[in-house]
């Protein structure tokens, strides 16, 4: 039998049931993968006790008959959702040590199915990065590297440790979490399966928010199913969200391989980007070429406003950000500064606690805000945002999905556009539209590029289809049939 | 140069994030190149268009006005840098 690791979250579940092996292995398993991959600094937090008593409490379950969806299945947390009692800190100084006294309800919801903790994944500080280089306890480390020079390469982000958990078989699967495209670029650069709901899918409840508009809980994977499966348990309406949809929540995975044929996929002129990388560019058209041969009605189609989605992002985003950052004030919890009075007391708070992409974010934010600037900067980026929704509302009376590339470039080297705020942001040219339009979007990882790095595809869906880009996305990955571990590249040891 | 040094330290005040002196022409620079970049948004026609406020068309929910699950308040103190008596402390801001 292989390793315990390699397993899909499927088959661990299958595996489980039969007693081929006990959640307690299991997890013993995943601990040591976590510890042998250290190096690449996936997990800021590791709950390996807790993860072995859940372990126990599992196997009895499951002799029981009372195992849960999940029973058993560890899997990492990005540190943006609350864990009662264990250390919740959006990777940011100004949390460190924050413990916080109450369970988000994804997380409550993935404990009550039986999912086990290993531990909480780095990120990109409050989620605002591409790169998982502005977490506070550094950069996770992407385990692809390229062929030729194994150079260390950024896993992506906001959710980048989880990204890595799951690539690196340090978990079988993870959660995390999409503003602009922090599950999908990840999942792109780590060779992974990344899915961001519809905005209101999953309760946000309990998620350290950044941009509340647009923030989405949702699973990264090594398999579609396991997408699937991961959603079934993570969806849903929750009182305590009143933006989460008191709407029925399918079975995920009983569709999944209804197949592409007939199926109308929307290809979008305006993503063919001057100086497109051509590896992106043929990746893209062999997905094209898939879907064809399968069936698939290939549609060319128009979302006109495309170009307008960064800047409009980089508007809402911080302003949504300076203003559920303001709780940050060194009074109820978190990092405190002694001042002059209350005032001197919060600014040097938070200039010490926040890093600097976080200040710069909130300090936008403000400015676009305050008076005077509120009509032009804000309400105009708001106004742009109801045409960007428009066209891809206007786009789906042609089209059941739209395949475009995840990300413009694999992962690059880290330390890589630090220095360039706007060379960062442009990671999510791909993403941030759907997101603005709360739509749902899957990153499949369909090939590499020429030096060995792992290159996704994206389908954004109809808002609450997420079954029609969960049947694509397993139709697209069976396609690119893509198997590689990053061992078979680069030869990492215990991976 | 739409921000300048003291639209800085106006932001700097609302934002409640100090900035030392030294950096604020740093922080100037950086502010205006995302700034001018986000400019490009004025091409956009918007004139009948009203603003998006949520992506998702639904009425807010409302609840049964009655008691649900609260915290606990030695919980809830048991983060913050410094508490008294079931009290959050901070600096004195009267007199």
């Amino acid at each position: 039998m292989s390793k315990l690791t390699e397993l899909t979250v499927a088959d661990a579940i299958s595996g489980l049931r039969k007693k081929e092996f006990s959640a307690v292995e299991l997890t013993e398993d995943h601990i040591n993968a976590v510890k042998d991959s250290q190096e690449l600094n996936a997990y800021v937090v590791k709950t390996f006790d807790l993860a072995r008593q859940r372990s126990i409490l599992s196997d009895k379950k499951i002799s029981s008959g009372e195992a849960g969806l999940l029973e058993g299945i560890p899997i990492a947390v990005k540190d943006l959702f609350c864990t009662k009692g264990v250390h919740s800190s959006a990777c940011s100084k100004v949390l460190d040590g924050f413990q916080p006294p109450y369970e988000s309800t994804v997380t409550q919801k993935l404990w009550d199915s039986g999912a086990v903790m290993l531990g909480k994944a780095n990120m990109d500080e409050f989620a605002m990065g591409s790169s998982n280089s502005t977490s506070c306890y550094g950069p996770a480390i992407n385990p692809w590297t390229p062929k030729e020079t194994g150079e260390q390469r950024v896993p992506g982000g906001s959710s980048g440790g989880s990204a890595v958990a799951v690539a690196a078989r340090a978990a079988l699967a993870a959660t995390g979490t999409d503003t602009g495209g922090s599950i999908r670029q990840p999942a792109s650069f780590c060779g992974v399966v990344g899915l961001k709901p519809t905005y209101g899918r999953c309760s946000r409840w309990g998620i350290i928010a950044f941009a509340s508009s647009l923030d989405q809980a949702g699973p990264i994977t090594r398999s579609v199913k396991d997408a699937a499966l991961m959603l079934n348990v993570m969806a849903g309406f929750d009182s305590k969200d009143s933006t989460s949809l008191d709407k029925n929540v399918p079975d995920y995975v009983k569709d999944l391989d209804q197949g592409v044929k007939g199926l109308r996929i929307g290809v979008p002129e305006e993503y063919r980007i001057d100086g497109m990388l051509p590896e992106i560019t043929a990746l893209w058209e062999q997905g094209i070429e898939w879907f064809k041969n399968a069936g698939g009605e290939i549609k060319e189609i128009s979302l006109p406003h495309t170009k307008y989605a960064l800047p409009t992002y980089y508007i809402i985003a911080p302003a949504e950000a300076s203003s559920n950052l303001a709780r940050y004030d060194g009074v109820r919890f978190g990092l405190r500064e002694t001042g002059d009075d209350l005032i001197d007391m919060y600014s040097k708070s938070r200039a010490k606690g926040f890093g600097e992409e976080v200040k710069r974010r909130v300090m936008i934010g403000t400015y676009v805000l305050s008076a005077g600037y509120y009509d032009a900067y804000y309400l105009k980026a708001q106004r742009v945002r109801s045409r960007i929704a428009k066209d891809f509302k206007d786009a789906f009376n042609d089209v059941d999905v739209i395949l475009t590339p995840t990300a413009p470039t694999g992962a690059f080297a880290v330390g890589e556009k630090t220095d360039d705020p706007i060379s960062m942001y442009l990671n999510d040219v791909f993403t941030v539209p759907a997101s603005l339009a709360g739509l749902p979007g899957i990153s499949i990882p369909s090939g590499l590029s020429p030096e060995g790095m792992p290159l996704g595809l994206q389908l954004i869906g109809r808002p609450f289809d997420e079954v029609t880009i969960l049947s694509a996305g397993r139709f697209l990955e069976t396609a690119a049939d893509f198997n590689c571990l990053p061992s078979d590249n680069i030869g990492r040891k215990k991976l | 140069m739409p921000i300048d040094k003291a639209t800085v330290q106006r932001i700097s005040r609302l934002a409640r994030i100090h900035i030392d002196d030294n950096e604020i022409e740093v922080v100037a620079k950086e502010l205006n190149g995302i700034i001018d970049w986000v400019e490009q948004l004025k091409e956009v026609d918007t004139d009948s268009i009203e603003p998006m406020t949520s992506v998702v068309e639904l009425k807010l929910p409302k609840r049964k006005d009655m008691v649900n699950d609260s915290a606990d308040r030695q919980e809830l103190l048991s983060n913050s840098p410094e508490s008294e008596d079931g009290f959050f402390v901070v600096p004195k801001v009267v007199e």
